[in-house]
């Protein structure tokens, strides 16, 4: 996905794997979402989760960290093949965001991003737009996170 | 017991929470660990993007309006989470030492069908500046015990 012409209705991206540790999930929701499932395991066994689980926005964060990475290393592969790579972002919004099942400690999650929608920016017509569709399967094979995000990503040919 | 059910989130009231300031500090942080892109660790990269500056990750705004509404009411209330979210837009980007606040607006509201002790309650949020500037809004649904359980359907 180094420039808008790149990209493929259907192309699909392995963004890799994260394991959620209980000190991960308590250290985020300590900022973010102090809910007593997120940051208690006493409090998360007598919950309807029984169990601690992930805050929905750690699950999503983690899902940026692994397409930053993804990201990263098409650019350095098209810098070592001597090709120019264009800039990515920011994203306008998403849409359809599911939480199907919660995120328990020491789930691993496995990521992926299918683009479903490519248009040229009419505002910034030397900017296109990719819409992709984003999964989250946990070691079950169970879908646990999905949802439909929109992306700035350069032209190589300027109008 | 909470303070707030199902019941006390009527359709068109309005409620604002906040403020809460974001620093520079908190921004590069949660970009080194979710979201390393230049325009959220590094004022001069940040400038050669459409962001314009620094500004924090999206998602890290999305992870405040998580915090201010737990603050606000979802940490006393009823609530039985949220499935999932309809619809969010990023509008302007979050910079350093803004003092954000967080409007709630209820769109809608009804009870379960299925569920007599649940009620259902569809929220506009809105991360707003100082200036209530718009930097994203979202639409939602959460999920709150009743106070009073109804009928099942």
């Amino acid at each position: 996905m180094n420039f808008f012409e790149d990209i493929r209705v259907g192309d699909v991206y392995a963004l890799g794997r994260h394991t959620f540790t209980a000190a991960d999930i308590k250290a985020f929701a300590t900022r973010f979402d102090p809910q007593p499932f997120h940051v208690d395991e006493a409090a998360a066994q007598k919950s309807h989760f029984g169990g601690l689980v992930a805050s929905g926005w750690h699950t999503a964060a983690a899902w940026m960290r692994l397409m930053v990475d993804c990201r990263r290393r098409m650019t350095e592969e098209a810098r070592a093949r001597g090709e120019p790579a264009g800039m990515i972002g920011p994203a306008l919004g998403f849409r359809e965001l599911k939480w199907a099942k919660p995120v328990y400690a020491d789930d691993t999650i496995e990521y992926a991003a299918e683009v479903v929608a490519t248009r040229v920016s009419e505002s910034r017509p030397g900017l296109g737009l990719m819409t992709v569709r984003s999964t989250g399967m946990n070691q079950n094979g169970d879908l646990v996170i999905s949802f439909v995000s929109t992306t700035f990503i350069e032209r190589r040919t300027k109008p | 017991m909470p303070k707030y059910y199902w019941e006390d989130f009527k359709t068109g009231a309005v409620a604002v929470y906040g403020p809460r300031l974001v620093t520079r500090e908190e921004i590069v942080a949660f970009a080194a660990e979710f979201d390393p892109q230049p325009m959220h660790l590094d004022e001069a990269a940040g400038r050669a993007t459409l962001l314009g500056g620094l500004a924090a990750s999206g998602w890290h705004v999305t992870s405040l309006l998580m915090r201010l509404i737990a603050d606000g009411f979802i940490l006393d209330s009823s609530s039985m989470g949220g499935p999932g979210v309809e619809e969010l837009r990023w509008r302007k980007p979050l910079r350093p030492g803004t003092n954000i606040r967080l409007r709630a607006t209820v769109l809608e509201s009804r009870p379960s069908k299925s569920r007599p002790e649940m009620g259902l309650t569809r929220f506009r949020y809105e991360v707003l500046d100082e200036t209530d500037g718009c930097l994203a809004d979202m639409v939602t649904t959460v999920m709150f015990g009743r106070r009073q359980p109804g009928t099942a359907s």
